[in-house]
């Protein structure tokens, strides 16, 4: 020793069971006093060997599975899985069942988009904005369970098509709910972008730039937030989408910020997709097929099939044997993706703001698991 | 001979010459009736059965009368902040939960009752110290915080005849016990060998300097003003004069802000911040101990509302009904008492709208914001003082 104190730094094991992380994993912070130096995000806790049982099941049985992918996001991960089934089958879903599909995506998409406010409310400890925010969530829910008669794992979108066609009312009903809802998110906006220590706890920080969304491969509300332009609903339409007129945020700053307000503005893009969904919707007669009739068995091939994910870009990958079992499934989710960018977004910040800047990533671990 | 009888003819040897009060004290009166009627029916007992014996005598000696008394005195005054500390406790859940668009508790007399099951419930839980602690330091740090809370909620008069004692420099007493607390929670954070306690101790020390000096300005303002330490005396003045949140209108919004952060409040409670700390400095107090933390806190966010009330708010004096006697009979008590909700209120209301703030911002806001705002208020304290306006 050469009789000077020295200071070390310390690693901080934030997890797995830590407020934070909303979810089993673990980010390890080396800090020096409260500055970070270091970070390495650890996941893997849920691991529950999804692709491998999907091998073991028929195709139909997979769409409840694909539910279970994310809680909140679950109508677009079974929507996904339908799609590359569909895609294997070479087969157009009806006009209809594609109008139903996109208005059950954007109300999973709200849903998803709110519980990541409330969990944003809590990270950064005002539980007033958590519970507006799941106050608005359970609207969104209810029109889930008109439309699908679930709340969460909707088991909705079929191969070929939807399960059931809109119940009676659902469209004043949804019309309502999403026209109540934009007021509502103006109240709750009072409390978040309003509020100047909101703004300051957000702005700033978890830098990341478009190179490190390239190296990386980010997508979603963080990619856009780096001024990347490009959605997969836009410039990949699928379902009805390439006939919805919407727009897609782009902000050019490429911090926690601007990926916060990347989603605000999607839930206003939402409610605009939803009206015209719905306005589409009349004009389709009641009593046109909302499903096909598929086979049961996916001839042999590959397939692979993308979507707009609340989260990003979620990928599927299908190795089919002909048989009514998927040889291989493989799931590309975005939120392990994204979680590898943690490093990169809390070099340099204090430990105060892991959560304000990892609530940006909307951790959703049964995904990146799986 | 009767009980009242026995009573009366003694009555004379208990008027109380050893009182340390020269002024009516309720709770110390209310101690001398309690032993007068417990005493006295002891002390005749005693005399029944062996008639003109040396302890039914010194049972109701000026000197006995007098210790029981103070005794009495500090339980009575010690339940009743107990009580308002429940209260605003149950305060914070209805109207925090009115602000979130729910309902808050509603078990037991419109939901006051969930407080003593939340007492109950912490004091059943497991009571874990973990092993590589510093003991002395783990041990004492939490009694000391605790009791300190506890001992200048018991030092806030609640009106000219309820107070323990009636201290010169009352309220700098209370201002110096209060600055205590983040030393002793850095101490209490550095002696659970955890990494989230240390770093709240220090987030607690942190925060100390930012708040801590403005609220002194404003302490010295409210002296200059007032001419007085003594807690009576500042009221009196306020009393007689005007209530000072008018000349000192930016000091009280300053005391606010600071009283919010001095009980380690949202949006200020850094040391404790959950989402990133789990639970800061309180990680390794388990069981009770964390109850009792927790009952500190509002004992000290008690004491915050009222030196906002005894510095700004006229304390228990109200305009208007001030001359009249039945006032100061029944109601200076209940009305210091209703003040100290109403800027509890204030502290919820904080509470319900704003997150958290950030180490670095606390800092900024402390000496970049209260601290200039604080010395101004010293200025128009001091411009007006000489003037000669008040």
């Amino acid at each position: 020793m050469d009789g000077k104190m020295k200071q070390d730094k310390m690693w901080v094991t934030m997890g797995p069971q830590h407020p934070f992380s909303h979810g089993l994993w673990t980010l390890r912070v080396e800090v020096d006093g409260e500055i970070i130096t270091d970070a390495e995000p650890e996941v893997g806790y849920l691991h529950r060997g999804w692709e491998k049982e999907c091998e073991q099941r028929d195709y139909q049985k997979i769409i409840p599975m694909a539910d279970r992918l994310c809680y909140s996001a679950s109508m677009t991960w079974s929507h996904l899985f339908c799609k590359v089934a569909e895609e294997a089958l070479d087969i157009e879903v009806p006009e209809r069942a594609q109008y139903l599909r996109v208005v059950a995506d954007e109300i999973c998409r709200l849903q998803s988009h709110l519980m990541w406010l409330a969990a944003v409310g809590t990270d950064v400890g005002n539980l007033t904005i958590f519970l507006w925010a799941l106050r608005e969530r359970e609207f969104m829910l209810d029109l889930n369970v008109r439309l699908c008669g679930q709340r969460l794992t909707t088991n909705y979108p079929r191969i070929g098509g939807v399960r059931n066609d809109m119940p009676y009312y659902f469209e004043r009903d949804c019309l309502r709910g999403i026209e109540r809802f934009e007021k509502a998110l103006w109240d709750i906006l009072q409390l978040t972008d309003e509020s100047s220590i909101f703004v300051g706890r957000m702005k700033g920080l978890g830098y990341i730039t478009r190179k490190d969304v390239a190296n990386l491969g980010i997508t979603g509300p963080a990619m856009r937030g780096c001024g990347v332009d490009y959605d997969v609903r836009r410039d990949d339409p699928y379902d009805a989408y390439g006939e919805l007129d919407f727009e897609v945020p782009v902000l050019k700053e490429g911090d926690a910020y601007s990926r916060y307000m990347i989603r605000i503005e999607e839930m206003f893009q939402s409610c605009k997709i939803i009206k015209q969904a719905m306005k589409k919707l009349e004009s389709i007669p009641k009593t046109a097929p909302y499903r096909l009739k598929v086979p049961k068995c996916i001839p042999e091939g590959t397939h692979v099939a993308k979507m707009e994910d609340p989260r990003g870009e979620s990928l599927m990958y299908l190795i089919s044997d002909g048989t009514d079992q998927p040889y291989r499934l493989k799931v590309r989710s975005p939120v392990f993706v994204n979680v590898s960018a943690s490093k990169h977004m809390v070099k340099g910040v204090r430990i105060a703001d892991i959560p304000a800047i990892m609530a940006m990533i909307d951790m959703c671990l049964g995904e990146t698991d799986r | 001979m009767g009980l009242t009888e026995w009573i009366v003819n003694r009555a004379d040897d208990v008027i109380i010459s050893m009182s340390p009060y020269d002024v009516l004290n309720l709770p110390y009166d209310i101690g001398v009736k309690v032993w007068e009627s417990l005493g006295g029916l002891i002390a005749w007992l005693i005399n029944l059965i062996v008639p003109g014996n040396w302890l039914s005598e010194a049972l109701i000696s000026n000197e006995v009368t007098n210790g029981v008394a103070m005794i009495v005195m500090v339980l009575v005054i010690f339940i009743i902040g107990f009580l308002t500390n429940l209260t605003m406790i149950w305060e914070e859940r209805k109207v925090l939960g009115r602000m979130m668009d729910r309902r808050g508790t509603k078990i037991c007399l419109l939901g006051w009752g969930q407080c003593l099951g939340d007492g109950l419930k912490t004091f059943m839980k497991e009571n874990v110290t973990p092993k590589a602690i510093d003991n002395k330091i783990y041990w004492w740090g939490v009694s000391l915080i605790i009791g300190t809370s506890v001992l200048i909620a018991c030092m806030v008069p609640l009106s000219p005849r309820w107070f323990i004692v009636n201290y010169e420099a009352g309220l700098l007493l209370i201002f110096a016990f209060f600055a205590l607390a983040p030393f002793l929670i850095l101490c209490a954070g550095w002696s659970q060998n955890n990494k989230y306690a240390l770093m709240g101790g220090f987030r607690a020390a942190e925060l100390m300097i930012s708040y801590e000096i403005p609220m002194l300005l404003l302490f010295a303002a409210c002296v200059l003003m007032t001419g007085s330490y003594n807690i009576g005396d500042i009221i009196a003045y306020q009393q007689e004069n005007i209530w000072l949140v008018v000349p000192q209108i930016i000091g009280f919004f300053v005391c606010i802000v600071c009283a919010i952060a001095e009980s380690e409040r949202i949006p200020f409670d850094l040391a404790e911040a959950e989402a990133e700390l789990v639970e800061g400095w309180q990680t390794e107090y388990a069981g009770m101990k964390w109850g009792l933390i927790m009952l500190g806190d509002y004992f000290r966010g008690f004491v915050a509302c009222a030196l906002v009330v005894i510095m700004y708010l006229g304390g228990w004096s109200l305009p208007f009904v001030n001359q009249f006697d039945w006032y100061w009979m029944y109601f200076p008590e209940i009305v210091m008492t209703l003040k100290i909700c109403l800027v509890f209120f204030v502290f919820i209301w904080a509470r319900g709208a704003l997150p958290r703030v950030r180490t670095d911002q606390i800092l900024n806001i402390g000496w970049k914001v209260l601290m200039p705002l604080a010395m101004l208020n010293l200025v128009i304290t001091i411009l007006l003082k000489v003037g000669g306006v008040f």
